[in-house]
């Protein structure tokens, strides 16, 4: 009991450092991307390769000042980074990282709790998400949160349907919610990935969770251009960072279920699972960077009619195809 | 162990339902409501309904209540003002209540609880889909349409512009 | 039951904590200056005139009826795509069924203009 509690927290502790360490890797990663897709150099002076930059920004951030704007409300004006923040850590839980192993005659899975409701907890975290965003434009008191904040949670909920959909026909197919047991599904050979046999899902799948993010080309909500910010706009120093850093997150576990879901999560010949993991995570990081990179961002009535009249049709028509194709 | 985290919940539930109907500002009331939404998933997870549990946070912390603050926030001013708790039907209402009270206390008290020993199913959400699609497909599909009717009347309500402006529909 | 969530609990304790101590230490870390302009709404320069809540566009609002009302089909979705395989044809004859019905609503409001947005 002791021991099976002292691996659990163990597992936890290190799960959630790497992910804390990710977060603050993908924003040096995305910056060096994004320069070297510019012809730019990108952050490079502190530390090789600008390795030490995110360390130097976040002590930058803490010794900003922290302020509350005086229209603003208090208490949900506090809340509202957190809850942006918080979702995405919390979502990793059900993730596998690597296959059950043995330590010390004792099979310990690595991932931090299979639950049997795997995916539909994930959705359910990036239902709450929601909140972080109308709560920060509502309790600013300042007109462009409100819009970005408004722009911001239809933009989520339209893609929202997208993001349950497109994984109804994969979840035909694996029988199960649990992320684990649909990683094991497809083990043993690059054939059994459920891309293979879900590509419609795959991408389907992949552009919601872009959207969900908040990510060019969707990032509508925080439209510098035209919105200041968006929901953040009256938001000062590490608090902005958390919004900031949320967004990250979210692309980083987006990565992690879309590696599990559709490429087979930890498995691959010869180096070890953890490795295949996080070389999958990286690059569909990389894909989140690139697409940012190239593609301009869209107006706020295209994203909608994107989310409704192309993403929906089509998620209908895949769980068809794959419903008759599964009993013909 | 389980009893007490049920006792938190429980409380939890009901302070933040209370504070739904007592407070003042309608968007708190809103977001209250969320937590009293929040500790009744809890209950479902401790009574091992995981899948009605994450259905719960989806749909009504996830859609429902983001539905409410779109249509708080739609109304005019209505956050900024404090709003009237009560109206003139107070000791009408006062006396249902009451009467409600005591009819649920009596039903509490006289209906015996019948606990089955059967054992839940391993994985409970394929029980639910089970039942669903064979014992219960006619309500399964009748939901469809009663879905359908909300839909639709949500938006002949809302795209009402008066009998002045026949020309309408063409936006 | 307990298993599975109690390490879920110390992840959400985890992240509880760190996102206290983000938002909290540049309380003490921080200068604080005093000046009237800074903790007003930001608005490109002007001084804010009036409450920054006014009303919503509907758009808004109709979005989310639609939204509740699909959310609701995925959910239905969700245990009948699981045992699909054991119901076989008679299962996407019931699931055809229910999604037909919910599309009719959904020809409805694309009919009705509901998502144009201009």
């Amino acid at each position: 009991m002791l021991l099976s509690i002292f691996i659990d927290v163990v597992k936890v502790i290190v799960v959630f450092a790497g992910f804390m360490i990710m977060i603050a890797y993908t924003t040096w990663f995305e910056r060096r991307m994004v320069a070297f897709i510019q012809s730019r150099l990108g952050p490079n002076r502190v530390g090789p390769a600008g390795l030490l930059q995110p360390i130097a920004d976040a002590f930058k951030l803490l010794f900003k000042e922290p302020f509350l704007p005086e229209k603003s409300n208090k208490v949900l004006f506090s809340l509202a980074p957190m809850i942006a923040f918080i979702p995405p850590i919390l979502a990793v839980a059900v993730v596998p990282i690597g296959d059950t192993i043995t330590i010390a005659g004792r099979k310990v899975e690595l991932l931090i709790s299979d639950l049997n409701i795997g995916i539909l907890y994930v959705f359910a975290l990036g239902s709450i998400g929601v909140y972080g965003l109308v709560l920060a434009g509502w309790s600013s008191n300042s007109k462009y949160s409100l819009l970005g904040g408004l722009r911001s949670s239809a933009q989520m909920i339209s893609y929202e349907i997208g993001l349950g959909l497109s994984v109804v026909g994969l979840l035909m197919i694996a029988q199960t919610f649990s992320i684990a047991e649909i990683v094991r599904q497809q083990s043993g050979s690059v054939l059994n990935w459920y891309f293979f046999k879900q590509p419609v899902a795959f991408f389907l799948f992949f552009i919601c969770a872009m959207a969900e993010s908040n990510r060019l080309p969707f990032d509508l909500p925080e439209a510098e251009s035209e919105l200041v910010a968006g929901y953040h706009t009256e938001y000062p120093g590490m608090r902005f960072a958390l919004f900031f850093l949320g967004e990250y997150a979210h692309m980083i576990t987006v990565s992690m279920v879309t590696a599990s879901l559709f490429f087979g999560g930890w498995s691959g010949p010869f180096l070890p699972p953890i490795v295949w993991f996080l070389i999958k995570v990286v690059a569909f990081l990389f894909i989140y960077v690139w697409v940012r990179g190239t593609l301009p961002r869209f107006r706020y009535d295209q994203l909608m009619r994107f989310g409704w009249l192309v993403i929906f049709p089509l998620t209908l028509v895949n769980i068809l195809v794959t419903g008759l194709v599964m009993v013909l | 162990m389980s009893m007490l985290i049920f006792y938190i919940l429980a409380i939890v539930a009901v302070v933040s339902a209370l504070m739904v109907v007592t407070l003042r500002n309608v968007f708190h009331s809103a977001l209250f409501l969320v937590l009293t939404l929040f500790s009744v998933a809890g209950i479902y997870v401790l009574l091992e309904a995981e899948f009605l549990a994450a259905v719960q946070v989806l749909i009504y912390v996830g859609a429902i209540t983001i539905l409410m603050i779109f249509a708080i926030m739609l109304t005019y001013q209505i956050t900024s003002k404090s709003i009237r708790q009560v109206n003139e039907q107070v000791i009408p209402a006062v006396i249902i209540v009451l009467v409600f009270f005591v009819l649920s206390l009596v039903t509490l008290i006289k209906t015996s609880w019948p606990v089955s020993n059967k054992s839940l199913p391993g994985n409970n959400t394929f029980e639910i889909g089970r039942q669903l699609l064979s014992t219960y497909v006619i309500p399964f599909e009748v939901v469809s349409i009663v879905l359908l009717i909300a839909l639709i009347g949500a938006i002949i309500i809302s795209r009402q512009d008066g009998p002045s402006r026949p020309g309408q529909e063409d936006r | 039951m307990f298993e599975t969530l109690f390490p879920i609990f110390v992840l959400a304790f985890f992240a509880v904590l760190t996102v206290l101590i983000m938002f909290y230490l540049p309380e003490i870390l921080g200068p604080k200056t005093k000046s009237k302009r800074k903790y007003s709404p930001y608005e490109c320069g002007l001084i804010p005139q009036t409450d920054a809540r006014e009303r919503i566009p509907i758009k808004f609002y109709l979005i989310a009826i639609a939204f509740v009302v699909f959310d609701l089909e995925v959910v239905f979705l969700y245990p009948w795509a699981i045992i699909y395989k054991d119901l076989g044809l008679f299962g996407l004859f019931e699931m055809g069924l229910f999604i037909l019905i919910l599309l009719l609503g959904f020809f409805y409001i694309v009919g009705k203009g509901v998502l144009k947005w201009e």
